[in-house]
């Protein structure tokens, strides 16, 4: 029978091995479910696998949906690693979308006349003081009240949908909006500027990037970043050398807080140009996902934003061209999510085929057998 | 008077999915397997629930399938954290992701379809008291079983043998195991009824409690259930004075809403909400007392031999 036995080392040839094998894995699942659903499998994984590829507009799109994608699962990757279980980043995102918005609004009121490339720090100002603040309730409640952050970070997602909901519906309401959920179009002035004119892709996407080589740094670079890891790992360890934990919670919840909330600020103030109730695409809880596919680690979730970016244009395609539902892609994500971890299994574990063990007692029935 | 029963009456009916999928997390966490998928067993639930119900007509059928279905997804959230040693929290985040996508994607052709209005059945004679009657006594048979439900798990767990091996796992697996217990295999079991359970919690909803499918109908309520187990520091007659509570809450929420109260109605919609991390608070707040209910291996993974 298999049997799985600890290695004496992790491996590192699955440690990057993983991922691969799981979107194989995802693949099969999905060639099998388009079969079974009657459709062309060739041409639907073609739409899911490379039509995201296809052509700069597709690049840019891919690279838009990226963005808020990479901002949260390194917040989250910094998390995880401190064994801080934050899972309320769609929250934060909220938070900073909400923050962010309202100055837009204000901006946009006050008829201020900015320049994009002004508005842009403002923005990023904004959204993290909105992510973090929203992310700093859970700390404050884990710290003081020992409150189980997950459960807390969750229900704060829902608060600030409600809260969203509130705000487009009530004073934010574009009066000229023939009673739709949603605020005034922000000013000119009030948007991220645009990398390609034509493309909604933004510089946004570029601060991402910044920022995942700022978390590659701080991670591996830095004291304070190891001291977290440190504390993920061995909290023991961390105690005896003196690492705080609680400056860990406090440290990974407020940057993870603050990254989500800059994800919101800018998908509001880039490619939606106003408040609406429908604000993320679940992004919070898809960077979830790309978290553990990019490895926890800060380019791993570069590459990860880009596989998961790449599922949530592939369904909408799929729903458009072959006539599948959009809510395909959460399948496949939860399929993906499933298969690496139990491939993860792998780099700590070997698979060792053992012959099954004789059972004391089986040699002497074989033997009276024998002997009758 | 009559309008107070009837509130009383809506609480209890609105605080038995939670009652359900808090006992099943409750069997969960008691042999120490800490499951945060309960959202997608619910929804799974739900959908599957709903599905059956629309092409049967018949509700035990449709209990029973959301049961199958929460629990095939409890085998494979099973079979990962206990044989294969993946993360527990990773691998419950997984299911909940899964089964949100997953109930969307089935119930695509559900969604605005519409169930016949669920059944109540008055008990005989209980059931024709003055207040207590139409307050308690004319709910949907889930409600009277799922107390009964309840009652049976608090005696299997506190009674009997099997139920002290059961709590024996999630105190000590090295302990079990070094007595001869299949740990493994007990913690499987109770992570399929405890699937099981999320999965009837799931399609009570959409076929009893509001007969129709909607995408992520759940709402949190796998997650409020996980907040029941800490708020009830894992005992079962406690889930079901907690699940009342929170029913009682969502009630209060829509019929200060009907009232037409100056508050907007998306901050009453929060209280269910704010209430769950209230209530963590207040029950986290001594460390000591909660760790000395806690199944004491909750989360930890067991393996034997290594």
């Amino acid at each position: 029978m298999l049997r799985l036995e600890a290695r004496p080392a992790p491996s590192r040839l699955f440690a990057w091995a993983s991922p691969v094998l799981s979107l194989l894995i995802t693949i099969a699942v999905a060639t099998v479910l388009f079969i079974a659903l009657g459709k062309d499998p060739v041409r639907s994984l073609t739409v899911f696998l490379i039509e995201p590829f296809n052509g700069l507009r597709s690049i840019t799109e891919l690279g838009l949906k990226a963005t808020p994608l990479i901002l949260c699962s390194l917040g989250l990757a910094l998390c995880f690693r401190s064994n801080v279980w934050n899972i309320g980043a769609e929250g934060q995102y909220l938070a900073g979308a909400m923050v962010a918005g309202g100055l837009a609004l204000w901006v946009t009121e006050a008829n201020l006349g900015l320049n994009r490339w002004v508005f842009l720090p403002l923005a990023i100002i904004a959204g993290a003081l909105g992510g973090a603040a929203w992310a700093s309730i859970v700390a404050l409640l884990r710290d003081r009240f020992n409150a189980n952050e997950i459960l807390v970070s969750l229900m704060l997602v829902y608060v600030a949908n409600l809260l969203l909901n509130w705000l487009v519906f009530g004073p934010w309401k574009d009066p000229k909006g023939f009673n739709f959920p949603q605020s005034v179009s922000f000013a000119d002035g009030a948007a991220i500027p645009r990398i390609i004119t034509g493309m909604r892709l933004h510089w946004g996407f570029v601060v991402a990037l910044l920022a995942a080589l700022g978390m590659w740094l701080f991670m591996s670079r830095f004291y304070l970043g190891f001291a977290l890891q440190v504390g993920g790992l061995a909290p023991a360890a961390a105690r005896y050398a003196g690492f705080s934990s609680r400056s860990a919670l406090w440290t990974s919840l407020l940057t993870s807080g603050a990254l989500a909330g800059v994800a919101g600020a800018f998908e509001v103030a880039g490619p939606m140009g106003q408040l609406t109730p429908y604000v993320s695409n679940n992004y919070g809880f898809t960077a979830i996902i790309v978290a553990f596919v990019g490895r926890l680690h800060p380019l791993g979730c570069v590459l990860g934003s880009v596989l998961l970016s790449m599922f949530l244009i592939g369904g909408e395609l799929a729903q458009s061209r072959v006539g599948l539902p959009s809510a395909l892609s959460g399948v496949f994500q939860g399929v993906l999510l499933f298969s690496l971890l139990a491939c993860d299994t792998l780099i700590n574990y070997r698979l060792r085929w053992l012959p099954a063990a004789p059972r004391p007692g089986a040699k002497a029935a074989q033997a009276a057998g024998a002997t009758a | 008077m009559n309008e107070t029963a009837l509130l009383i009456a809506a609480m209890l009916a609105s605080g038995t999915p939670l009652a359900i999928a808090g006992l099943g997390l409750l069997i969960n966490e008691k042999v120490g397997v800490l499951n945060l998928g309960a959202e997608g067993m619910l929804l799974v639930g739900a959908v599957t629930g709903f599905a059956v119900s629309f092409h049967t007509g018949s509700t035990v059928l449709a209990l029973g399938a959301g049961a199958c279905a929460a629990a095939v997804l409890a085998a494979i959230f099973g079979w990962l954290v206990i044989w294969i040693n993946a993360n527990q929290y990773a691998t419950g985040l997984a299911v909940s992701l899964f089964g949100g996508g997953f109930s969307a994607f089935v119930g695509v052709p559900y969604v605005g379809q519409k169930l016949g209005a669920p059944v109540t059945h008055a008990i005989p004679l209980l059931g024709d008291i003055p207040f207590i009657g139409p307050a308690l006594f004319r709910q949907h048979p889930v409600v009277y079983l799922t107390v009964i439900a309840v009652a049976v798990v608090a005696w299997f767990f506190y009674r009997t043998r099997a139920g002290l091996v059961l709590r024996a796992v999630g105190e000590s697996p090295e302990s079990a195991h070094a007595l001869g217990y299949k740990v493994r295999l007990l913690r499987l079991a109770a992570v399929l009824a405890g699937g099981a359970l999320c999965g009837v919690a799931g399609a009570y909803l959409s076929t009893i409690y509001t007969p129709l499918w909607v995408e992520g109908m759940v709402a949190g309520r796998g997650w409020i259930a996980l907040a029941l187990t800490v708020f009830a520091t894992w005992r079962p007659a406690r889930i079901l004075l907690g699940a009342y509570l929170f029913g009682g809450v969502t009630m209060l929420q829509l019929h200060l809403q009907g009232l037409g109260v100056e508050v907007p109605s998306q901050f009453l919609s929060m209280l269910p909400y704010v209430a769950t991390v209230v209530v963590l608070v207040l029950i986290s707040r001594n460390p000591i007392w909660l760790r000395a209910n806690m199944p004491a291996s909750l989360g930890k993974p067991f393996f034997p031999g290594g």
